[in-house]
């Protein structure tokens, strides 16, 4: 708990500034992670908070950075708490910047109530089990990967794709259907470009009042976007637990906030682990990802979409091992699909819902969905086992079976994956798109399916026999 | 007593507090900071300034800020009410707690809560540490037993009469000892045994790829490498609940939120089946999830050992299951790097292997002071960076375990659940344990897990080769070979954590499994021998063998018989 001790004092010995750090002599009674303010001789208000308290002396991170400050000509004051936004709904409809200032012409945003956006862990004995499906409108996501309600599902992806644009466009279409929906998009590190992208597809879902834009450009201050997801984190935190929706927090580009993590931490002088990430990388990431879930006695939950780019396309780079080990599952894009023209590029095998058994199925989307889900993703290992055998063997010498299960994913490809980067598909055009693709095989190699299934599905569209 | 002594905070970076002032504290024991009395562990002293470590949020802590020694070791508070809760790392209950959890939780004990105890022991008794003194049925599947503590003996002079008693009430006193229900320990320091036996009794699991390839005796110790994806979680949430352990301790250590709530969610409506009770009657859970404050997850493994050796003290086998045990050495490795301490491999402190070691030695199957013989097994997940196993964690954790599941990313991949794999993997009990089945009804265990093996690694060999040149290539004998080792892997290594028929299975079964898929591999050996091509054996239709697994029962044999002799009718009709 924090107690408010005193009024903000004003320090003007800064001993030392060094890359985003400043160190205050002379201080008392300043506790650790509190919100500190600079003000420059030229009026310049930059922001920041304690890194360390050693005796008389702070050390101040600054989001801002150092640059441009005359340690004599500055003051520091400490605010007394650690950094605090306020909640409510007044966030909805907004855009504001990294550091939550609205940048949309309009008016602060006020709040009954400020939060502290480091938030407190959730206790794991009060979480319920995540149950219950979100559909996006994305076939790709919605048929064979399910985003559950209170998971974290993230984005694998590389430079070039169009992972931004997914993440857009599940962002604006989104809904848990009968219950209300709301969106955060939480942007670090994007150009200014993607930024335009992004308010555009996400302007009518804003207008509504649905959903709250914190974005932190290319441009903007690099530390800063540590404390993009956490505010995003803590206004989705106060709707969801205190006011009952049901919350998505979109967060794009995880890849520049580890960057940005691994930027404090070098200048902090930590010893560096693997490429150079801190050792505390795990902690720090997952201090953002598990602020999400179900609790119980709350109608609300929170469920992430973290998106990060994969350096290099590597999965074994820190970011993305690290975000797979908190995470439950990922959705990985590929260039392959790329550059086969698929919208958007996903790479069905290396994708995984691990929650999609309790969140998808008999009650919760479609009864055929889970075992209709499991024979197309065989059946595609199946064709991807083929098409290797292509390659070496030429497509003549494949059995008529073998053909068979090219055609497959070819359609499935084709039809159900793909779809337009506006087009919000409901969920049994999904799974019937993918009933058509699986039509192109003979029933014989359909063994995940049940016989009742096949006869109500297939016979009426007069698949093969 | 010494008068406590008030210090000052000094410095504060994250978890690491230093104090000034303190008088009479020794390493290792508990220092409380701030105003919230955030609880910490004093760790180093140097020139009179204390280094903590503490197990809270510092947010707002100041130099100034005042700080109190509590003269002992971080410690966990061991009587009934264990079973069936679920704690944090410094086991603080979490069922009391808020659903934000605040810095400063609530005590160990619940003080409200009386319980009915029945004494054991006389007055005038002259008793040794290790007696009982009397019994509480804490759930209807475990006695908790009350023993004159270590380090009590002499004359029973009280003890309490039958009846609700509160955690408050003294129930007896050995000699000068006074003991309650509810008996403090410090965790770091392992509890006495009378003697430490070699361990000689398998733990079933119920996985047939553990116990028929890979097993562990009760007492030992096992660590399951594996990157994200490989079923880790799966694996060890299947042996918490299915292997034929009496207690079981799961420490969820800087893992998932969702994770544990599927656990808490599940125990209590899965059902025993050799007790026909809930499975969380004899399970006792810790979860530091991965958001939790970073010190009591270094502390968690700790808690949940203490617990353990708890149990075995009063008779039991106990298993730990810790998940991960990389989580809990990145707690270390965060520790040092904030206190300058020169780092080792990969930014771990050179401690690392020691700790490591002096972890896994607290397993072991003991004669126990009160005379009975019982064990504490434990079982660590290690979550290699990369899915790199020469990173420190499982390179060191491998040197001091008696067994490795290691996981295969390949077998995941291809949905072979679970993805133990039989190249990296190893058990080094395995040769004590063919002697104990040998003892016990089942003296072709040794000769079947041999046979196996070698199978599995000649047709890994074979279908290298067959990749280059074709199957149809390779001679009719190593076709077979590799016939079989897909028999096994099918029929066999297979096992679905979702099929109520396999969640696990009982040793008669895994043999009767094992041994119809060798028999089936003779007689296609016999059939080579005869000039049956090799071509047509293989389109003999196996799968009732493949399904025999999932058709019955966990101890249902017949499926397993019936498939086999149905498929070696198929075979004899191709001579």
């Amino acid at each position: 708990m924090i107690h408010p001790r005193r009024l903000p004092l004003e320090y003007s010995s800064v001993a030392s500034v060094e890359g985003p750090l400043l160190v205050v002599r002379g201080v008392d009674g300043v506790g650790w992670d509190e919100q500190a303010t600079v003000k420059l001789d030229s009026g310049e208000l930059r922001h920041g908070q304690v890194l360390e308290v050693d005796r008389d002396l702070a050390v101040v991170e600054l989001f801002e950075g150092g640059d441009g400050i005359k340690p004599d000509a500055a003051r520091v004051a400490f605010a007394g708490t650690p950094i605090r936004i306020p909640v409510g709904e007044g966030w909805l409809g907004r855009v504001c910047n990294g550091r939550g200032q609205v940048i949309d012409g309009g008016p602060p945003v006020m709040g009954a109530e400020w939060r502290n956006v480091a938030g407190r862990p959730i206790n794991p004995a009060r979480r319920m089990p995540p149950r219950d499906p979100i559909i996006t409108g994305v076939s790709a996501v919605d048929g064979l990967a399910t985003l559950v309600r209170g998971q974290k599902l993230p984005i694998f992806s590389v430079g070039g794709l169009p992972h931004l644009e997914l993440a857009a466009q599940i962002a604006a279409q989104a809904t848990a259907p009968g219950t209300s929906f709301r969106v955060i998009f939480a942007a670090m590190g994007i150009t200014n470009a993607d930024a335009e992208l992004v308010r555009d597809v996400l302007e009518e879902r804003a207008g509504k009042g649905e959903l709250a834009l914190f974005i932190n450009r290319a441009d903007d201050p690099v530390v800063e976007r540590i404390l993009v997801p956490r505010l995003a984190l803590t206004v989705a935190e106060h709707l969801a637990f205190d006011l009952d929706h049901h919350v998505l927090v979109v967060m794009c580009d995880m890849t520049s906030y580890c960057e940005a993590v691994r930027e404090a931490a070098s200048a902090r002088g930590e010893i560096p682990g693997r490429h150079g990430y801190p050792g505390h990388l795990y902690s720090d990431l997952a201090s953002v990802y598990e602020r999400c879930g179900r609790l119980k006695g709350h109608a609300g939950s929170i469920t992430q979409l973290p998106v990060l780019t994969m350096p290099a396309g590597d999965i074994t780079h820190p970011v993305p091992d690290l975000t797979g080990y908190i995470t439950e599952g990922q959705l990985v894009l590929s260039t392959e699909m790329q550059a086969a023209g698929v919208y958007p590029p996903f790479e069905a095998l290396s994708s995984l819902s691990r929650l999609m058994r309790n969140g998808a199925g008999q009650g919760r989307t479609r009864s055929d969905h889970l075992a209709l889900s499991a024979q197309t993703f065989a059946a595609l290992a199946r064709a991807r086992e083929v098409r290797e055998l292509e390659e070496m063997v030429g497509s003549d010498a494949l059995s008529e079976t073998d053909q068979s299960y090219l055609r497959f994913s070819t359609a499935l490809e084709r039809s159900m994956l793909h779809q337009r980067r506006d087009e919000m598909r409901d969920l049994d055009d999904t799974l019937d798109r993918a009933w058509e693709a699986l039509s192109k095989l003979p029933r014989r190699e359909l063994t995940m399916l049940s016989r009742e299934l096949i006869d109500e599905h297939l016979n009426k569209k007069g698949g093969l026999g | 007593m010494s008068i406590p002594s008030v210090g000052k905070v000094l410095r504060v970076n994250g978890p690491v507090v230093e104090i000034g002032g303190l008088k009479n504290v020794a390493t290792a024991e508990l220092v409380e900071v701030g105003r919230d009395c955030l609880p910490g562990e004093a760790v180093t002293i140097r020139e009179g300034i204390i280094t903590a470590q503490v197990y809270a949020y510092t947010g707002g802590l100041a130099p100034g800020d005042t700080a109190h020694a509590l003269g002992r070791p971080l410690s966990v508070a061991l009587g009934p009410g264990l079973l069936g809760g679920v704690f944090d790392g410094t086991m603080r209950p979490l069922d009391a707690a808020a659903e934000f959890l605040e810095t400063a939780g609530a005590p160990q004990v619940d003080a409200a809560r009386t319980w009915a105890f029945t004494p054991r022991a006389a007055l005038g008794d002259d008793l040794k540490p290790g007696a009982l003194l009397g019994v509480i049925q804490e759930t209807p599947v475990i006695e908790h037993r009350l023993l004159a503590p270590p380090g009590a003996s002499g004359r029973l002079t009280w003890i309490a009469a039958p009846g609700e008693h509160s955690v408050d009430d003294r129930l007896a006193t050995v000699g000068k000892v006074t003991v309650g229900f509810s008996n403090h320990w410090p965790v770091r320091k392992p509890r006495p045994v009378a003697e430490r036996l070699p361990a000689a009794s398998p733990l079933v699991t119920g996985q047939r790829v553990l116990d028929l390839l890979y097993p562990i005796a009760k007492g030992s110790t096992a660590c399951v490498p594996g990157g994200f994806g490989t079923g880790k979680t799966m694996l060890l949430q299947q042996i918490a609940k299915w292997s034929d352990a009496d207690v079981i301790v799961y420490v969820g250590c800087g893992e998932r939120g969702n994770e544990m709530a599927d656990v808490l969610d599940e125990l209590p409506r899965l059902v025993d089946p050799r007790t026909g009770r809930p499975l969380m009657d004899r399970t006792v859970i810790i979860a530091n999830t991965s958001n939790m404050p970073v010190m009591a997850r270094e502390a968690s493994i700790y808690s949940g050992v203490t617990v353990a050796e708890y149990f075995r003290d009063m008779g039991y086998h106990a298993i730990v299951i810790a998940d991960s045990t990389s989580r809990w050495a990145e707690a270390l490795r965060e520790f040092a790097s904030r206190t300058g301490q020169l780092p080792a491999e990969e930014g771990y402190p050179a401690s690392l292997s020691s700790a490591l070691a002096a972890f896994y030695e607290r397993a072991g199957l003991a004669r126990t002071l009160g005379g009975t013989e019982a064990s504490v097994t434990v079982i660590g997940a290690v979550s290699p960076p990369g899915g790199d196993v020469t990173e420190p964690v499982t390179a060191h954790s491998t040197r001091f375990v008696r067994s490795l599941w290691s996981l295969d990313r390949d077998l995941a991949y291809a949905r072979h659940y679970p993805a133990v794999g039989w190249t990296a993997s190893f058990s080094r009990d395995a040769e004590r344990l063919g002697a104990w089945k040998a003892a016990h009804g089942d003296p072709l265990w040794a000769v079947r897990r041999e046979r196996v093996i070698a199978l599995l690694g000649e047709s890994d060999r074979l279908r290298s080769m067959a990749e280059l040149v074709g199957s149809t290539a390779l001679p009719d004998l190593e076709r077979v070979v590799l016939l079989t080792a897909d028999l096994i892997r099918e029929a066999v290594l297979q096992q679905s954590a979702l099929s109520p028929n396999d969640v696990y299975c009982s040793p008669a079964k895994q043999a009767a499994l094992m041994d119809a898929v060798l028999q089936v591999h003779d007689h296609c050996l016999e059939l080579i021998q005869a000039k049956v091509p090799a071509s047509l054996i293989e389109e003999v239709d196996m799968s009732s063998l493949v399904r025999a697994k999932d058709a019955g029962g966990p101890d249902d044999i017949a499926a397993a018989t019936s498939a086999r002799d149905s498929i070696l009718g198929q075979l004899e009709a191709l001579r």
